[in-house]
Order: structure tokens, then sequence, then C-alpha cells
């Protein structure tokens, strides 16, 4: 099907939700890489969802709106997920790159919507390592609505993810899930934060598509 | 709740001597100066929950001293735009924004609290922006929560994600809660413990604004305190450490002021950078520029003197 599109406000700030495939039940919610944005159709590696296919455009991103000024984030754009978790109740999450981060801190900190959530290769999966980076600091010309946003690009490609940090979301959803193994790791490179995630003895490992089969 | 009496005075606080904006990416942040337009500049970064007109009686003393001071207003403070996102590196990026609007030569700088600690990542970053830098209790130690284990931690920083993603789902209705002057500043007091009723209702005064309903302060509802992230103290001691510029910082000593960042003079001292002057008051608190104002500006001006 050609994916329908719809948009949910997160404050004043228009996001687009595409669902690339009507359906029952919970859906399967595509989080992009950093400087992506969501497929135009369904991937094959998601055939074994029965459910609906959902897929959201970050701020800054795809059809979504642009910010004035950046303040990207990976904690600040949690919400974007939370919008349509607010919209559609629980989801289960397959994040790709910089989505796959966002999709563990948003497992850990919404435990009761999130149902499951595979990690994936993609755009932004390193971040800015486990340390800040050194500085670089710079003001851009106002963007317009362009996407996607060279601050996103800027700021979502530095920021620290220190494994311990991680290890806390993986914490939060480990504690309250009702599910048996609700984080999966498919993504191949391994930053050192991955890596963390990865050797937890709360996760376990499987290809991507036997990921999505585990929760489907 | 309509109030009539919509002044305050506070001894030897005084408006700024002009007014602006700076633009930052299009994002719009007030700015005040003190001083004459062509006097050497000190720029002045307030904290977290502040704003420039908290400087009121400090900057008006610098400035009688010589000094050119302009200050500006956060992304989501005083009288600057509200942003869609915040975030520490969105704030450090404000501050070069407004720095470089202002000169184009090196100028001293002077931050307190968050403002100081986000000046010094600025400087690391751009080293050249600045000819001597002032820290007033900014300077995060790995101690600034040193009664908090692992599991206590995790859940405050569960429950923080939980009430900022709460507040961000509330943000289209969320509205600063209206007040009479005296009501705000006696909200304000617990952050604020050591200052005087007198300043907080003047604060009020130049802090909020006033509608139908009564008092609200101007910050954006959906910022609440913390939210750092994965932030570590010991990411910015590594920056002090490599400074370059000439370097005053004052820690307040005071350990039970619920915004102070609580670093020891034996946490700062190791990561001083090279002829760095640290100063340390076991009784004054974090607001230590607006509780001691003219020793805290006599000690900066001293400081700046070779400056001149």
């Amino acid at each position: 099907m050609t994916r329908r599109t719809e948009f949910l406000l997160n404050g004043s700030l228009r996001l687009a939700l595409h669902t690339l495939t009507e359906g029952e039940g919970r859906p399967l919610l595509l989080l992009h890489g950093l400087g992506e944005e969501s497929p135009r159709t369904r991937p094959a590696w998601t055939n074994a969802w029965n459910g609906p296919v959902l897929a959201l455009d970050f701020t800054g991103h795809g059809e979504s709106e642009v910010p004035v000024s950046g303040g990207y984030t990976p904690e600040g754009l949690m919400s974007d997920v939370d919008a349509v978790l607010a919209t559609r109740g629980p989801v289960t999450i397959v994040g790709r790159g910089f989505g796959a981060w966002v999709g563990l801190l948003v497992a850990g900190a919404r435990t009761s919507l999130v149902h499951g959530v595979v990690l994936f290769d993609g755009s932004g999966i390193v971040g800015g390592g486990s340390q800040p980076p050194t500085p670089y600091v710079n003001v851009l010309p106002a963007s317009g609505s362009l996407t996607p946003d060279p601050y996103a690009l800027l700021e979502l490609s530095r920021d620290p993810r220190p494994p311990d940090y991680a290890l806390d979301y993986v914490r939060f959803v480990l504690e309250d899930s009702e599910i048996e193994n609700p984080i999966v790791v498919s993504a191949r490179i391994r930053p050192e934060w991955l890596a963390a995630v990865a050797a937890d003895i709360g996760v376990i490992e499987l290809p991507l598509e036997q990921a999505i089969e585990s929760f489907a | 709740m309509p109030e009539t009496d919509q002044t305050r005075e506070f001894p030897g606080a005084r408006a700024p001597d002009r007014t602006g904006s700076i633009d930052s990416s299009g994002l719009r942040l007030a700015l005040n100066e003190w001083g004459e337009p062509d006097a050497p500049v000190i720029a002045m970064v307030h904290g977290g929950f502040d704003f420039s007109r908290t400087f009121d009686v400090f900057a008006p003393m610098i400035a009688e001293a010589g000094w050119r001071v302009v200050a500006w207003d956060a992304r989501g403070h005083g009288d600057s735009d509200h942003a869609h996102l915040y975030g520490w590196a969105a704030d450090v990026r404000d501050h070069l924004a407004a720095i470089q609007s202002i000169s184009s030569e090196p100028i001293v700088l002077l931050g307190h609290s968050k403002g100081g600690g986000q000046l010094l990542d600025l400087l690391d970053g751009r080293p050249s922006l600045a000819r001597a830098f002032v820290n007033l209790d900014g300077l995060p130690s790995q101690f600034s929560s040193p009664d908090v284990n692992d599991r206590e931690r995790r859940r405050m920083r569960r429950a923080d994600l939980a009430s900022g993603l709460d507040r961000r789902r509330r943000r289209a209705e969320l509205t600063r809660r209206p007040d009479t002057i005296e009501g705000l500043a006696e909200r304000r007091q617990p952050m604020n413990p050591r200052l005087s009723r007198e300043w907080l209702e003047y604060l009020v005064t130049v802090g909020a604004r006033h509608d139908d309903e009564g008092w609200r302060w101007k910050i954006d509802p959906v910022l609440h305190l913390g939210g750092f992230g994965p932030w570590r103290p010991g990411w910015s001691l590594d920056h002090l450490a490599a400074l370059e510029m000439p370097f005053l910082g004052v820690l307040s000593g005071v350990q039970d002021d619920p915004m102070g960042w609580k670093s020891r003079r034996g946490d700062i001292e190791p990561f001083l950078p090279p002829g760095g002057q640290l100063e340390f008051y076991d009784d004054i608190g974090h607001f230590l520029h607006i509780e001691q104002t003219r020793f805290i500006a006599d000690l900066v001006l001293n400081f700046l003197e070779p400056l001149r």
C-alpha cells in the first residue's frame, strides 16, 4: 500500500506519522536513523509482523517540522515517540541507528507502553562516544523548513552515550517488563553503549527478522 | 487576583541602561546592558531558572567601576523566546551567538552556576572568545550529589524522565501559575533560602509578567530543574584544566543551599589552569553575587584590574 500520513502535535510542532500497513492489534513502530526519514513502503524485514506497521519522522526529519534554532538531544526526542504512544497506546519498536538509541531510552521511560524494542544498525548508532567529543561550537544560519535539519545532524551525532547510562535504561525496562526478553539487539555495529547493552544478562541477540517475530 | 502595585524597589538595583536582542539562528534572545557603551566589555551569563535581570545590583556595581556589562536571557528564560527544544549544547551555542554579536575581540566572560559551567564548555572549544573568565559557583565536582547511591540515582532519573515526558505531553496547556508578588516570592524562596524576601519580590517585578489573573514567571513552563541527560561533572572539570586565559573561580561552601553545586576547594584545585585563582567561602551561599554583592564585585574588580 501507499503509506498514509497523519500529523501529531508535539507541543506546537507537527510530527509525521506514516502508516505503512493497516491492521488490527499492537503496532510495530519503526524509528529511522540520523538524517534519515521513514521508508515509503513497508520493509520486507517486517513481514513477520501481522499487525499495523507505523513509521515516525523525528523532529527535523522527513515530513516533520523543523524547530527554530536546534536544541536536539536524544532525551528531548523521546517526546516524539511519546506523542505516538499517547495516541496509539502500546507499540513494539524497531529502531535503526539513532532510532535504536532513542528506542532504548523511551522503552525505559515508558515501560508500560513499549512492548519490546529491537536495536538495529543505521545512521547515528555511534553518537558522540562514551565521553563528549572535542568541543565544536558553531552557529548555523536559520535553516527554514528543509530536512534533515543541519542542527539535528550536528547535535545528534555528538551526544555522549556512556555505557552505564545506557544500562540504566536497560534496568528500567527489565525491572518492569512483563515479557521475557523485552530488549533484542540485532545490530552488527557495536559502539560501547550497545556492546554493554548486548552483554547484559537480560538482553538477547537475534537476527532482525527473528527479533521482530519474537514480539509478533 | 488583580494587583495595582506593580513595582518594588531594592537597594542598589538598577534597570539596564540599554536593552536589545540577539538572533541565534532565528531565536530571539533578550539583551540587557549597563555602563558606558565604549567601556571594556564584560559579559555575564546567568544560571538555570534565573534571568539576566538577576544582575540588577551586581552589574551596576561593575559598570560604575568603568565596565560595559552585557547580559542576555537564555532561551526560554526571562524575555527571550521560548524554544521547541532545550539542551546544554543549545545554550552553549546561544552564548556563542551572543558573544559574537557583542564583540569581534576577546572580552571578559563571567558565568554564574549553570551559566559558568556552560562558559567552561564553550571556552574549551572557543578559547579565543575570552581575555579572562570568572566562574561563580559553576564548577561541578563528583561530590555534587555525594549521598546518592546508584540505586537512588536510577530511581531519581526514572522519576525525572516520566515527569519530563508527562510535562511535554501537556505542553500546549501548560502555563505558569498566577499569584501575587508576595505569593511568587514565597514560592521561589525554597530555591533561594538565603536571599531576602525583599529581593525576591523585586525579582518578581522584573522576571514575571502581570495579567488579569496576577503575576506569572516568564520562564517557559515546560522547563524544569534537572534533565542534563548523561552529563558528568568530570567532563567539565577536564575543560577547566585546559583554559589558557586568566581565570577566577569562586566557590560557595554552603553545603545545604538547594541550588548549589557543592564543590569544595580540594575538588577543584587539581584542575585549576596555570595561574588560575580559586576562592572558597563557606559562609556565602550559591548566589554569591546577590548575597554578598559588594564583596564579590570587589573581588571580581580586583581580578580584572590588570585588564582595564
